[in-house]
Parts: C-alpha cells; structure tokens; sequence
C-alpha cells in the first residue's frame, strides 16, 4: 500500500479505480505554411468552431453548475474575438508560419504578458490564454476533446483540472478527485463540493501510467489517498464510508422538514454565516433564514475602511441570495485583537474587556454612521434585521437609536429607499443578561451570543487550552442567565435566539425548546444535524 | 467629446466578466470609447487591451466618448459602471 496525503477540500470517502488523467501532448514546428492566405482561413475556421464548443460549454455549465461557473467559458469565448489576438496570430501567419505555430504563438505572448502583472487575479488569468490557445490548437490537429472515457465509476487522478475539463465530466462517472496542484477555491474543488463528492488537492504523488487502474481509496475526512489499500485497512473505510453514507442520506432526508419535536413545539434554526459566499451554504443546508452575518469580513485583510457602497453592495447580495428569509446582520465587532492597523487602535493589556465592537461605534460616529446607512440602503431589498453587540447597558441603547434616527433622516432626504429592519442586540456580557427586562423594553429582539457570555460569566479564556478543564459550557450560571434573558425577552413580547457554539449542542436542544428560545442560529453545517435534534424530541 | 470618471468598487477590480461585458456595451456604440487608468489607456472595445490595464478596486477610471452616439454612450456606460462595477 502506498500513502499519501494532501488537503481535503471536500469531506466524504470514495473507494474505486484510479482513473489517471494526462492532457493531450502534441507538437507545436516552425513549419512553414505553402499558402498564407489559405492557412489564415484554416485558422478562422478554427477559432470558429472553437467558439462553437465554447457556447455549447457554456450552455451546459448553466445546466450543470450554475451562471457563476459557466461565466469563464463566455470570457473564453470573448478572448478568441478579441482582435488583438488574431491579429497576433494572423501576423505569425502572414510571416509564413503555420496555424498551430500561431495559436500557439499568440497564446504564450498573452499568457507571459498577464503572468507578469502584479496582481493575483491576473497573474492566474495567464492559463485563461494557455485554454483557448489549445483548443483552436485540438481543432487544427483534429484531436479529440479531452475527456475522461470509464465505463465504470472511477477516481479521477490528475495533475489539475482546467474548467473546461471538469465541466465536461460524466458526473455519473466520478467517485472522487486527487489532483497534485490546486487549492480550496480551485475548480476542482468548487466542482467536488457541487457534486458532493469526496476531493484533495496538493496530493505529491508522481503521476506514473501504472498507477491507471489500481485500487485506492480517497478519505476526505483525513485527507488520505492510498493506493492499493490492505484488506483490513480497505474494510476499516468501507464501514467509514457506509457510515458517511448513512448520515447523509439522513441529513438529505430533513431537507424541507419543518423544525419541530413530536408534540408539535417548533423553533427556528437560522445559519451563521461570515461572508457573501457562505450565504450558498445556508440555502443549501436549507436554513431558515441567517441568524448571524458577522459584517467583520468586510473590514479585515485590508488597509482602508470598506466605503458605504461596498458595504451596502454586500448585505444586499446576502439579502437577495436569501430570498425574503430574515437576515440578522451584526455591526461591528472589531477589537485591539484583531489585526486591522487602519483603525488605528492601541494595543491592550485586555483586549476582551476593552475597547471594542460598539465601544468603537459609539466613539467614532463615522464609522458607525457608514454602516448603518449602507445597512439601511440594503434594506430595501430584503427581510434584514440589524444587531448590535457587546451591549451593557440601556443607554448605549438609547444612542444607538438616536444615531439610526439620524440615518434615516439622511436617507429620507436624500431620497434613498430603505426597508423597516428589526434592531436587536446581542447579549453576550453578564451585565446584559441581567438587566435584559429594562433592555427588552428598548429593542425587538434578543441574541444570546454563548461563547462570550461563557467567557465573561466565568471569567475563562476559552482560548487557553489549560483552562478546558475548568471552563464548563453548561455551567450552572450561564443556563440562569439564558433562561433569564428569554423570560425577559418573552415578557415584553420579542423573540430571543441563540447564536454562539451552544446553539448547535444537541445535549441541551430540549431544554431551549422547555424554556422557549423562538431560534437557534448554527453553522450551516449544522443545521440539518440541529432539526434531526428536533424533531427527535417527544 | 464626452466623458466621466468612476471609482472601482468591485473587490476584484476589473476582471474578466464584467470586461467582457463591458466590451459588449461599447459595442453597441458607434463613438470611439477609450478608459484611462493610472496613466494606461484602452480601448473600450478590445477586451485583452482592457484587462491588461490591470483596474484594481479604489482605482479611478475615465471613460472618454468620442462620435455620433456620444450621448448615448455616455448614459448607458456610466450605469453600466455604476451597477456591474
């Protein structure tokens, strides 16, 4: 048996045949063509029907994989009539070469001129150039499309895929991936996750002919790939696999269910989500909406604040993709922490209990203010509610309302259209939690953020790993003040959700639904897991 | 002569779907269409031209619009920035 491992970019276990995939190699000469003017015409001739795949490519990634996915083939497609690329090619060709030799010509010169830019995106459009160039090159050759011929299912090994490739495949024909180059936000691994089908990426396994046809076994649970696995090895996966297969189908089966035990009790599970993207798995996990957008993605990894427009640009993209479904977006909640130099905040000895989140907001209106008006913009696209975290006391509150007050003047005189989001606030201090009845008054929801109320309540670094023994997360004081909050929230008519770690634990699902929490918000993950909790219950 | 400016807002920049789109756009106008970029300028209507201008997000961009359908190009271009870009 042989071993390897790489990096999981889709869970999952695929027992099969190694099905080994090399492009096709051809030669590219410096052949001199007899007759220019009819070598330019075999070479438009090319490029048209070159364009001819593209469209039907397109066509069927639509189908397949969806408008995101298919988009490269169009661009594909644009490149092969951009004039500077003919004109290039056709210039080889009025020089006497032949057609492959200025396809080939033309594709490199492009592929060099944008492998030298200085920016990523680019630099990685340089292999968009290498693509096209090959296909009018297949064409000219009379070779055929690359594609992958199995009559059974079978593992598909390869150095990397390219678009085109891994649009084309049989679907019925793939058990799993193991490509040696690329990476999480690689085709493969986009196609691999729309598939549902077990992948690793960065696999160093030399790609030898005889490694065609061998059984082996892809574990995306612990990023392995063996080659002629050993019977108790192979029969150790197999009762994995069965495993992986079972949940699944049970999980599939949730899809649609509503949330609710036996005796009829039901409870929202929501999604948290931390960026636009994640908003795909949430409806694919069939979320009941988004009970945490942690907005933090937008000012991270970066070195100016994100404009009004960007912002407003992204929460209407997460509102539209829900469709109608609430979407609680959460302000701010930044600290000394978190590595952001723009805002310029000083180091601190504390930085949980420092200056941070809407501590930061209500010192510095600008960019509170920026915010909120790219958050009541995106409103008037969707079910959006706005929370606010690191709450204290009634008076933070109390500005916080003036400010949107302030905002929605502004946008009402500008002409701006907005939506009636719900404004709530995360309880997450003890300081919170206790006075929730006076809080309750002020807002129209409540989320429990657990992870921090755990942290603050018993004083425990739940980052530091010698402190696990002591930190108990369901801790006598914690439930008393989760149960506080929600009779609290429930007495002045507003909902109360969970949004921290401990929505998710099943252990204590039937106590939330005992004492009446209107919603759990999850990783989307988790979801369909957290409604099997559910309904499981008398 | 008309032209305007505009600020990339896109987190990518200019990249190869919208440029693409973009030279569909132009296309449909007769007016000779150019965007300037850090002191690089393409035709509006040459896709590989325009992607090599390398527009990232927080460049500033000037479209100048030369010719009959100016004023048509000018309006529908501007919008064309301002929803896809």
């Amino acid at each position: 048996m042989e071993k390897y491992s790489g990096k999981s970019v889709m869970k999952g276990i695929a027992i099969g045949r190694v099905h080994l995939y090399k492009k096709l190699e051809y030669q590219v000469t410096e052949e001199r063509a007899a007759d220019p003017a009819a070598e330019r015409e075999r070479f438009l001739a090319a490029v048209e029907r070159a364009k001819e795949q593209l469209t039907k490519l397109y066509d069927d990634a639509m189908t397949n994989v969806g408008e995101d996915h298919a988009a490269i083939f169009d661009v594909h497609k644009m490149l092969l009539e951009d004039e500077d690329y003919l004109d290039t090619a056709a210039g080889e060709i009025e020089n006497g070469y032949n057609a492959v030799y200025a396809a080939d010509y033309a594709g490199t010169q492009f592929s060099e001129m944008f492998a030298a830019m200085d920016d990523e995106y680019m630099r990685g459009r340089a292999a968009d150039f290498k693509d096209i160039s090959r296909r009018v090159i297949r064409i000219l050759l009379d070779m055929p499309e690359e594609e992958i011929h199995s009559e059974e299912p079978v593992v598909l090994v390869a150095e990397d895929l390219t678009p085109s490739e891994t649009v084309k495949l049989d679907k019925k024909k793939i058990l799993g991936f193991v490509t040696v180059k690329g990476s999480a936000s690689s085709h493969t691994a986009i196609l691999a996750r729309s598939m549902n089908l077990p992948a690793l990426v960065n696999v160093d396994i030399p790609l030898a002919d005889e490694l065609h046809g061998k059984p082996c076994v892809v574990d995306g649970f612990e990023g392995e790939f063996l080659v002629e696995p050993e019977e108790e090895i192979l029969s150790e996966k197999v009762v994995r696999k069965n495993q992986w297969i079972a949940d699944l189908e049970a999980l599939e089966k949730l899809k649609g269910q509503d949330n609710v035990t036996k005796s009829g009790k039901r409870i929202d599970i929501f999604a948290n989500i931390g960026n636009v993207e994640d908003a795909e798995a949430a409806c694919a996990a069939d979320a009941g909406g988004i009970g945490l957008f942690r907005s933090e993605f937008l000012y991270l990894g970066r070195d100016t604040f994100p404009s009004e427009e960007e912002q407003y640009v992204s929460y209407r993209a997460v509102l539209e993709k829900m469709n109608g479904k609430k979407v609680v977006i959460r302000t701010l909640d930044i600290g000394a922490d978190k590595k952001v130099d723009y805002f310029g905040l000083e180091p601190e000895e504390n930085p949980a209990l420092g200056y941070r989140a809407i501590r930061i907001c209500l010192d510095r209106e600008e960019i509170f203010i920026t915010q909120l008006r790219a958050l009541y913009r995106a409103s008037a696209h969707g079910k959006l509610a706005i929370m606010f975290p690191m709450i204290i006391s009634v008076e933070e509150v109390e500005r916080i309302k003036q400010i949107v007050e302030l905002v929605k003047t502004e946008l009402a005189e500008e002409g701006k259209p907005v939506g009636e989001p719900e404004l709530g606030i995360m309880i997450e201090t003890p300081a919170a939690a206790l006075i929730s009845d006076e809080l309750a008054k002020e807002v129209d929801f409540f989320s429990i953020g657990t992870n921090d109320l755990t942290q603050y309540t018993l004083a425990v670094d739940r980052q530091n790993q010698k402190l696990e023994g002591i930190c108990d997360i369901h801790h006598e004081a914690l439930l008393r003040l989760i149960e506080m909050t929600v009779k609290n929230a429930h007495k002045e008519g507003i909902w109360v959700g969970i949004c921290g770690e401990l929505g998710a634990d099943t252990e204590l699902t039937e106590w939330f639904l005992k004492i009446g929490v209107d919603e759990l918000s999850v990783a989307a993950s988790a979801v369909l897991r957290v409604r099997g909790a559910v309904r499981a219950l008398p | 002569m008309k032209e305007f400016s505009y600020v990339i807002k896109d987190p990518v920049g200019l990249h190869a779907r919208p440029a693409g789109l973009l030279v569909k756009k132009a296309g449909e106008f007769t007016s000779s269409i150019t965007v300037e970029s850090g002191g690089k300028s393409a035709e509006a209507k040459k896709l590989i031209k325009l992607m090599g201008l390398g527009i990232k997000q927080g460049a500033e961009i000037v479209c100048r619009i030369e010719g009959e359908d100016e004023d048509a190009a000018h309006d529908a271009l501007a919008k064309f920035f301002e929803e896809n870009l």
